[in-house]
């Protein structure tokens, strides 16, 4: 049975963790993702999980210690935002090259700077080519299913990458939603125990992690990590489908929204995805062909499903919620390009960046766009292919 | 898994038998690194002069200073990268650094 509650993001994936009770949280504070090991502090002190919470002194110790507890056997995770994520730049690497299963509870937030709190993507995306697998969400509940499904994909034999859930900054960790949640002892069952096969504390096989591996052999460590991505594609549908038999909620690399027969498409990451199928009900009311793909799976990158599903529409628009200042769009503009052109897409396909800092972006935002790529397929012309959404102009 | 025979992986491995995050499933295996060829100066022992203080055995940062019933023996020069230290701290100038290897 399945419960009903309000909660926020924060409070939801506070709630996943204190039900996946892992074995050790180090984390530092960082606004908006602050409260997620504060709740988890709570809840241990309240003797409801027994997680060994280790308070350190920066972002860049908690992700070490995080390293450091899963290479040691622990199931561990911490989580951050923004310029603390930053801060663990070096630590994430290691964590993906030694091939060690932790998690990130990200909550996303723009870079400094300027100084800013608010939120955009431009944290996780820098970390795109880090090698950790990248889950986003739309909202709480997608927050607290990803979060109850990352070790699983995470600790497979095959995978055995670090996971980042990510959610967005402040309109998702803050708000406070409606909400199901699973019983304790379903998600005990559905997360198991882990069971490392090598791990540092294990004194009947000693073992060394994270060995010095020159020109001789990086390369051919880097092919094993792309190998685990790629094997993590069919990892996150086995584990989805596992998830949907306990929960009755069903994920896969992405969601379509109205978009099987759609002619006008937009390709989203995260909250704005909802504003997003507001506009479609409204246009679709008014007999508009307009979908919207919202990506759920950004690492491992589904560039031939992407394709597929968008094979058929005549104009996309690609939304990234962080420039990459490549002068030429966005980083999901240019790997959803890239995977039309593979699969020699026709499509006219733009790239608008939105959102950036907590910027709003509105139902009649969409509505624009939307407008504005029924004129790009009736006239065969792309005017504006990598543009600025809400800018002052 | 059981124990990686390292000796197995070489620099003709292919990559899929190269172990998950180079993982090495044994202890003590930095005996087989041989770093001592990083080193430009060499420390040479003048056993005559030596009064087994063991003054240098600690201080090596390498632990290239065997010691064998309490008595120190020659340099493990696979190991001795030739910081000095030890021909630094000796009281008995029994230690001597030489150029090169």
């Amino acid at each position: 049975m399945s419960i009903r509650e309000r909660l926020s993001g924060n409070e939801a994936v506070a709630f996943a963790i204190r039900q996946i009770n892992p074995d050790v949280m180090p984390a530092f504070p960082i606004t908006p993702s602050t409260e997620i090991p504060q709740y988890v502090a709570n809840y241990i002190a309240n003797g409801k999980m027994d997680t060994e919470f280790i308070p350190v002194e920066s972002e860049h110790s908690s992700m070490s210690a995080t390293v450091g507890a899963s290479a040691a056997g622990a199931r561990a995770l911490t989580a951050t935002s923004s310029c603390g994520m930053a801060l663990m730049w070096e630590e994430l690497y290691v964590a993906a090259s030694n091939r060690l299963p932790l998690a990130l509870a990200l909550v996303n937030r723009a870079l400094s700077g300027p100084i800013n709190i608010n939120c955009d993507h431009s944290d996780s995306m820098g970390a795109r080519d880090s090698g950790w697998l990248q889950i986003y969400a739309e909202n709480n509940q997608e927050a607290y299913d990803n979060m109850l499904q990352a070790f699983r994909i995470s600790e497979h034999k095959d995978v055995r990458l670090p996971i980042m859930i990510c959610q967005d900054g402040f309109i998702t960790s803050h708000a406070v939603e409606n909400i199901e949640l699973l019983e304790d002892s379903v998600v005990r069952s559905f997360v198991g125990e882990y069971e490392p096969e090598n791990y540092l504390l294990n004194p009947e096989q000693p073992i060394a992690v994270g060995p010095y591996a020159v020109s001789n052999y990086y390369m051919e460590t880097k092919m094993g990590q792309r190998t685990a991505m790629n094997n993590a594609r069919q990892v996150i549908l086995d584990i989805a489908k596992e998830f949907e038999a306990i929960s009755g909620r069903r994920y896969g690399f992405f969601e379509e929204y109205q978009l099987a027969d759609a002619d006008y498409a937009i390709l989203i990451i995260g909250s704005a995805a909802g504003t997003c199928k507001d506009a479609i009900d409204a246009l679709r009311a008014e007999g508009k062909k307009v979908g919207l793909l919202k990506l759920r799976v950004f690492r491992p990158f589904p560039a031939e499903e992407i394709a597929a599903a968008l094979s058929h529409c005549k104009s996309i628009a690609i939304m990234d919620r962080c420039d990459s200042f490549s002068g030429n769009g966005g980083p999901l503009g240019a790997e959803v390009s890239q995977a039309l052109y593979n699969a020699h897409s026709t499509a006219l396909a733009v790239n608008y960046i939105y959102g950036l800092g907590g910027r709003d972006i509105r139902v009649e935002d969409f509505e624009d766009i939307y407008s504005r790529l029924e004129t790009i397929a009736e006239t065969g012309q792309v005017t504006d292919q990598y543009d600025y959404i809400g800018l002052r102009k | 898994m059981s124990a990686t025979d390292i000796s197995k992986i070489t620099e003709k491995s292919k990559w899929q038998d190269i172990t998950p995050g180079n993982q090495i499933y044994a202890a003590g295996t930095s005996r087989e690194f041989k770093t001592g060829e990083w080193r430009t100066q060499t420390p040479v022992w003048v056993a005559e002069k030596c009064k087994q203080c063991l003054l240098c055995v600690p201080v090596c940062p390498d632990s290239s200073i065997p010691v064998e019933h309490c008595e120190r023996q020659d340099f493990d020069y696979d190991h001795c990268k030739g910081c000095g230290i030890c021909a630094k701290v000796c009281p008995f100038d029994s230690i001597t650094m030489k150029e090169g290897q």
